[in-house]
């Protein structure tokens, strides 16, 4: 391998950081594009009984004013998932009914973002203010129906209309009540994790306009240009050829854009206007009005032996879809999915119910669930380790999974990265107690998570290679990079297997147009999925090539070698660069493509085990993480720098999710931590130490042995971290995040 | 009112209303390199160089650049260039939104600060928030690009 597992550079690196145009609102190239803004709704649940927008209409620059007198009836998904989509079709582009604090009430297009202002507030509407449901723990049953229209659903996913609930999961490994029995410990808790915000830097945002063919284009920040097309299509009746969707650079999506969060306004309104349109969400829509990770309560019971063999874990959850069920289904069936095949000998028993309730919809969110399972299960092993007076590692090395032919995990070893964590954190010295100064306590904490690498049996990518007119190759993708790297890490495997420079590969990504299908940038999947696209193309394009001279130099194949720059036909060489301008030429009329697809059947996880040390403030219950700790088994890393930064990233959005990041919201629902001011992410000071070591393993499945890494790296603060705080303070927090105040009031009740 | 400011080095008048931004403004008159990520001063990306110091523009009045020096990252393009290289070597600029107001903020204090400690580069660089790094990557740049500066300048 020459390119493969190398840290090089990313192809787009220097132009981004020097500021080359290169995001959704950095291609709007027309000066006369109409700016949307939406009303929005000021009531957690309504129903509107008259929209009077005469007089708006009046302020001078307003285009047009939509209500949902105004829109299709047909109700649709936002989710980016696969079709059919298992989320349920509960959506209009504005519905009379508005469901929480900031719902679309009306759009609004203008010549500027001030005639859009005016007018909003010279819209009046009528609401019949409905009583919400704003503690999804009251949801399944209540009185109030937040959803009293007939919801479609492709297939059977528990809907229940009539109770809020949007969906029901259930899975079981067999032998749980028996375990129960054979338990010399059982320990019953509960665990809260709150609704996380993406915070991406770069907010939701769309352009459209009619192409000169008279085709709807729209340019969006989206992880899923695909899906996007395909929503449009429904939500605007259209056919889906008059519908083009581009993906320019995204600045942050974490599972946001996953999402079609605004693209259904600028294309709603270049429709019916003819003209160009851009919405450009602000900071706080970003913040109240978009997606957020499903809130849950996890009530988990586990039953061990004295030595700490577990026999039994049971967890019931309540997760909280918001007001619409975008992902509904399938993100909560991950707290099952990414923790029954970590402890896979263990019995265990998954049972959920995902509920509306009128707050800001739940949606994809990096960790997709193994997120709150990982908290919840971690935290329970963390709890029976002190009450069985075992140390957290050996619990685990105790349980955890060993691969092996023919079992779901069959690669990789997260025994080794406890291994590799105790020494390379000195797990052993800091896992003590110790006061450091008056005051300060220091101590540590572990938890061990994994996650998939695409979704197996459902998501399926393309990759399309062109061998261009003087040797150069073109690889285009519909996998979407928004940060991660996935542009240079498909170009290296592309050079690998053509065994080219990397500057002899452009890579281009993503247009509905021009890219092959690709599900889009989610379950961990770009690497792996698309990766395993790109090897198939590249080796075709090998073989086409090859072809393609045997024909043209009238020599049997076997005869002609493949040497990437040059092909040896005989004794002689021949550049590509001459090959292929000859192959395009009269003399070849040959222009080679090929073309990869692929799908996996399974979803070979990666690993993490992660070790938190903190620092708390005993006077003020402040916690400080000192020192983090991620050893991670994602395969053979095509990129061990990517790798490494992803790792980082995701562990600091880890520790914003354990310790700052929390939406809160006012009595009547409406969400106050709606500024990077109120909703703190970790800033520089937080992430101190973040550390990261890779343990490398082999997936056969996997391009040159890869498996996924953009997930995984999530999950493992929050439980290490909580449990490190109380080795510190004996203090539990088990509803996150861990605020000083929790902390606090804590060592109050000891 | 009419502005009349020099933006990276060239004079400019720009009719502009008496409560425009200078982000809007900038943006709008093509220096696409500085990006909102808030409106609320919280976050940084939008930083620009007012009379060489780091500013926010999406909290100043664009009338305050009235008679100043405006500088973008356009305007350091050997610097951005050579700073972008060691974040390309570290793989610290993932989605990149937050990189030029960032590598403006780290030009900045290039110029302000001698031999920071790291403690005093965080602190220096704390309200450029960056949502995918974890800024430990971008750390391991400065240091390295502080590094060649020093060497430069011996």
């Amino acid at each position: 391998m020459k390119i493969v597992n190398t840290s090089v550079r990313k192809v787009d690196g220097v132009g981004v950081v020097t500021g080359n145009p290169a995001y959704t609102e950095d291609l709007i190239l027309n000066n006369n594009v109409l700016t949307i803004k939406l009303l929005r709704s000021p009531h957690a649940f309504a129903k509107i009984k008259a929209i009077d927008t005469s007089i708006a209409l009046k302020v001078p620059g307003v285009e047009a004013i939509f209500t949902h007198n105004d829109v299709p009836e047909t109700r649709f998904t936002l989710a980016g998932q696969s079709f059919p989509e298992p989320s349920p079709y509960d959506r209009r582009i504005l519905d009379e009914y508005v469901r929480y604090v900031g719902d679309p009430v009306a759009i609004i297009a203008a010549e500027d973002e001030r005639a859009a202002e005016k007018a909003m507030k010279l819209i009046k509407v009528q609401y019949d203010i409905l009583e919400p449901i704003l503690d999804f723990e009251k949801s399944i049953d209540s009185h109030i129906l937040i959803h009293p229209e007939e919801v479609h659903t492709n297939f059977e996913i528990g809907y229940e209309r009539k109770r809020n609930i949007a969906s029901k999961a259930y899975s079981e490994k067999p032998g749980v009540e028996e375990g129960f029995v054979k338990s010399d410990i059982i320990l019953e808790r509960t665990y809260y994790t709150q609704p996380q915000i993406h915070a991406m830097m770069e907010t939701y945002r769309s352009y459209s306009y009619f192409d000169v063919n008279g085709r709807l284009t729209t340019v969006s920040s989206t992880q899923i240009p695909f899906h996007v097309r395909r929503h449009l299509a429904r939500a605007l009746e259209l056919p889906t050829s008059k519908l083009r969707v581009i993906k320019p650079r995204v600045g942050g999506g974490f599972g946001g854009k996953q999402t079609a969060v605004c693209e259904i306004y600028s294309a709603f309104v270049t429709l019916k206007t003819g003209k160009p349109s851009k919405i450009i969400y602000n900071r706080k829509e970003t913040h109240t009005c978009t997606t957020t990770r499903h809130e849950m309560r996890l009530d988990v019971k586990i039953g061990s032996d004295l030595e700490g063999n577990i026999k039994a874990i049971d967890i019931n959850v309540l997760s909280n879809a918001g007001a619409y069920g975008e992902h509904a289904p399938t993100v909560t069936s991950l707290v099952s999915y990414k923790t029954f095949p970590l402890y896979d000998t263990v019995p265990m028993r998954f049972n959920a119910n995902i509920v509306y309730s009128n707050t800001m919809n739940a949606g994809a969110f990096r960790g997709y669930g193994a997120t709150q399972g990982t908290f919840a299960v971690e935290s329970i092993i963390n709890e029976l380790a002190h009450k069985l007076n075992l140390d957290p590692t050996e619990i685990r090395m105790k349980n955890l999974v060993e691969p092996g032919e023919g079992k779901y995990i069959t690669s990789g070893d997260i025994k080794k990265c406890i291994e590799i964590g105790k020494e390379k954190f000195n797990w052993i010295e800091k896992s003590q107690v110790r006061e450091v100064a008056p005051n300060k306590v220091r101590a540590a904490g572990m938890a061990v998570t994994m996650q998939g690498s695409g979704i197996g049996g459902i998501d399926t990518a393309a990759a399309t290679i062109k061998l261009g007119d003087r040797g150069d190759f073109s690889l285009m993708v519909g996998v979407t990079d928004m940060g991660q790297g996935c542009d240079t890490v498909l170009t290296q495997i592309a050079a690998e297997v053509l065994d080219v420079p990397m500057d002899k590969i452009s890579i281009h990504s993503a247009d509905t147009d021009l890219s092959p299908y690709d599900p889009g940038a989610y379950a961990s999947s770009g690497t792996y999925v698309t990766g395993n696209a790109v090897i198939i193309a590249a080796n075709k394009m090998r073989e086409e090539i090859l072809k393609g001279a045997s024909k043209m130099f009238n020599t049997n194949i076997n005869e002609i070698e493949y040497l990437g720059n040059n092909l040896k036909i005989g004794n002689n060489l021949i550049s590509l660069e001459d090959f292929a301008q000859r192959s395009i030429s009269f003399e070849g009329m040959n222009q080679i493509t090929t073309t990869g697809t692929w799908g996996g059947e399974t979803s070979p996880p990666p690993f993490i085990a992660g070790f938190a040390e903190v620092e708390v403030d005993t006077l003020t219950g402040e916690v400080e993480v000192i020192d983090y700790l991620s050893v991670v088994d994602c395969g053979t890393p095509i990129n061990p720098n990517l790798v490494q930064v992803q790792v980082e990233g995701g562990a600091a959005q880890g520790i914003g999710l354990a310790l700052l990041e929390d939406i809160k919201y006012d009595k009547k629902g409406k969400p106050i931590s709606d500024s990077l001011m109120q909703y703190k992410i970790p800033s520089r000071l937080d992430c101190k130490n973040i550390r990261v070591e890779i343990s490398n393993s082999y997936e056969k499945t996997g391009p040159f042995g890869a498996k996924s890494v953009g997930e995984v790296v999530i999950n493992t603060p929050a439980p290490a971290i909580a449990d490190a705080v109380y080795n510190a303070t004996k203090v539990r927090v088990r509803k996150l995040p861990i605020t000083s105040e929790k902390v606090l009031l804590g060592m109050f009740d000891l | 009112m009419l502005l009349t400011t020099t933006i990276n080095g060239r004079k400019k008048e720009i009719l502009i209303k008496d409560d425009d931004y200078l982000l809007d403004v900038l943006r709008k008159e093509g220096y696409l390199s500085v990006k909102r990520g808030c409106d609320t001063g919280a976050c940084g990306l939008c930083t620009i160089l007012l009379n060489g110091s780091p500013i926010l523009s999406c909290s100043t009045l664009a009338a305050r650049a009235h008679g100043k020096q405006i500088s973008t990252i356009e305007n350091f393009p050997k610097e951005a260039k050579t700073f972008a290289s060691y974040m390309t070597a570290e793989g610290a600029e993932q989605c990149g939104f937050c990189s030029p107001g960032f590598t403006l903020t780290v030009i900045a204090m290039t110029k302000e600060l001698q031999d920071p400690t790291d403690d005093e580069i965080m602190h220096y660089l704390n309200g450029n928030l960056c949502r995918c790094s974890g800024y430990i990557s971008q750390l391991r740049a400065i240091r390295n690009f502080m590094e060649e500066i020093k060497n430069e300048n011996c």
